[in-house]
């Protein structure tokens, strides 16, 4: 009954076949233990994305990121040849978090010339450089030059800005990215500056979140309303038409008849009157020929690809906009969630009101998987069990867990033999 | 009717302005978890119909040179569409099964 090839190995989870085709724990999300280390071999070494470029639209434009998994804060800023930097937000002279308004533990952004510690005043400039100390003359043997602030090492790729929390990165992140994400590059992102910015603290794993967004199985039964009732059909399943791993990544892409292309009463009501919902715009403006790593299955009719990007990134890719997730560990079993929806800039009224309608209907089921989760996260708390099944439309969640055991199991090797 | 906040050709929707006309997603989601689901079936009822002819109206203008009353319109229009699935899908003001689940929206594009 499969709607979509699949490779030649019968199945694409053993296309993989070193993620195995066996039961799998989910340990890693309910274990405190598991939890300490994922700080240090995930999140102290991968590639991590904090931000856009367009959050920095000129020189002195910064932002800060709480990464509380790895018990840190960085300050990201467009320094003075345009360039983009990024430092730990601590003061140099007794450790104070340098910039932060009200709550020191929440994000804040602006624009300054320098940025100046609320403690004792000392001043660093764009560049990190310590500028100004209050009363120099009273230290002792103090030399400027020695205390600018500490550097995050910080790339951009496709606008999209990542940090690398180690002291010195594993990989570049043109190579830790690999090719299968970088083939995007060449995708106008830049041109999709109108941004709808969601926040939510869930009370699961990361992973847990992240889980639900990277297999299509569920949608059936946990969000059957996505299909009007007149023309639900009872026991229909949900079939991808292609994934794909690469490194620590992965893609799935959806495909099939376009919802609009179906009759009138596969739509509701709002869809019809205003031609946007749950996949977005109908139609959007033309953004030239799409580059290699877009459908990257070659699938027609296209739908979405859904690319996950480790460890916490995920860019789902529509026609002529995109959504944007990232997931914030927090604790063992809570995480931040973001979500960005992404659009080029509406001219008209009505193309405003068919971004309103899919950001209206993102939060409709996004919130239904957020329902669900906590319900997921105390269950498997309860240890009841420790071995679960997984389908091959669920592949990626298989790899997703494998990838974050590899580097627990990794770092730890490394580590042990220091 | 000085008063009135919407263009007069929508006068018929003036009865819900006051309550409606919500600049932001998080005071259109706000009502509608305030609002009881007969109220919120009117109000959809009321503006639903009129959608089409309201985006027409509004598209009369610049995005960025809005009329006062066009605003107006434009925001009773997204309670309407912040509304929708209430009447359309769910039944009720919530999202089905989501107890105390959260999703705060904290930049939209204006308007």
């Amino acid at each position: 009954m499969a709607r979509w090839p699949k490779p030649a190995e019968g199945s694409w989870t053993e296309h993989y076949p070193e993620i195995g085709t066996g039961l799998i724990s989910f340990e890693d999300s309910v274990s405190p233990e598991f939890y300490e280390l994922e700080r240090e071999a995930i999140f102290r070494r991968a590639w991590l994305n904090v931000g856009r470029v367009e959050q920095l639209p000129r020189k002195g434009s910064y932002f800060t990121k709480e990464v509380r998994v790895a018990r840190t804060s960085v300050v990201v800023v467009r320094d003075g040849g345009g360039g983009v930097r990024a430092f730990f937000n601590v003061c140099r002279h007794r450790g104070n978090k340098l910039v932060w308004d009200e709550f020191p533990g929440e994000e804040t952004s602006g624009f300054c010339r320098q940025f100046t510690c609320k403690y004792h005043g000392w001043r660093y400039g764009l560049d990190g450089a310590l500028n100004f100390v209050q009363q120099e003359g009273e230290f002792f043997d103090l030399d400027k030059e020695d205390f600018g602030l500490v550097p995050v090492h910080c790339e951009v790729w496709a606008g999209f800005i990542f940090v690398n929390l180690a002291r010195e990165p594993e990989q570049s992140l043109h190579d830790f990215l690999g090719p299968m994400v970088t083939a995007l590059d060449g995708y106008p992102f830049d041109k999709m500056t109108e941004w709808y910015v969601f926040r939510a603290d869930n009370r699961s794993n990361w992973k847990i979140f992240a889980d639900a967004f990277q297999e299509y199985y569920h949608v059936p039964a946990l969000h059957p309303q996505q299909v009007p009732i007149e023309v639900r059909t009872p026991g229909s399943g949900f079939e991808c038409a292609h994934f794909q791993l690469d490194g620590p990544h992965r893609v799935v892409s959806t495909g099939g008849a376009r919802r609009w292309t179906l009759p009138p009463e596969y739509m509701y009501p709002i869809e019809r009157a205003t031609r946007s919902g749950l996949v977005g715009p109908w139609e959007s403006p033309e953004i030239g020929e799409p580059p290699p790593g877009l459908n990257p299955g070659r699938i027609d009719p296209w739908g979405i690809d859904n690319f996950q990007i480790f460890p916490n990134l995920e860019i789902l890719i529509y026609r002529g906009w995109y959504l944007l997730y990232r997931y914030w560990p927090t604790s063992h079993n809570t995480h931040h969630f973001e979500a960005m929806l992404c659009f080029q800039p509406a001219t008209t009224v009505q193309e405003r009101v068919e971004h309103e309608v899919a950001a209206v209907v993102f939060k409709e089921f996004a919130l239904q998987d957020a329902g669900m989760l906590t319900g997921t996260q105390t269950a498997l708390e309860s240890g009841v069990l420790d071995r679960f099944p997984l389908n091959d439309q669920e592949v990626l969640v298989r790899h997703f867990h494998k990838v974050v055991a590899d580097w627990v199991a990794d770092y730890q090797k490394n580590h042990a033999e220091v | 009717m000085a008063d009135s906040l919407l263009p007069a050709e929508f006068a018929d929707l003036e009865p819900y302005a006051a309550d409606w006309c919500l600049a932001t997603e998080t005071e259109r989601y706000g009502k509608r978890l305030a609002t009881s689901m007969q109220d919120i079936q009117a109000f959809y009822d009321a503006v639903v119909s009129r959608a089409e002819a309201a985006i027409a109206h509004c598209d009369r203008f610049p995005l960025d040179a809005m009329p006062e009353d066009a605003l107006n319109l434009l925001h009773l229009l997204y309670s309407m569409i912040n509304v929708s699935f209430c009447v359309e899908a769910w039944g009720q003001q919530r999202v089905p099964d989501t107890g105390a689940a959260m999703l705060d929206c904290l930049i939209e594009p204006v308007p």
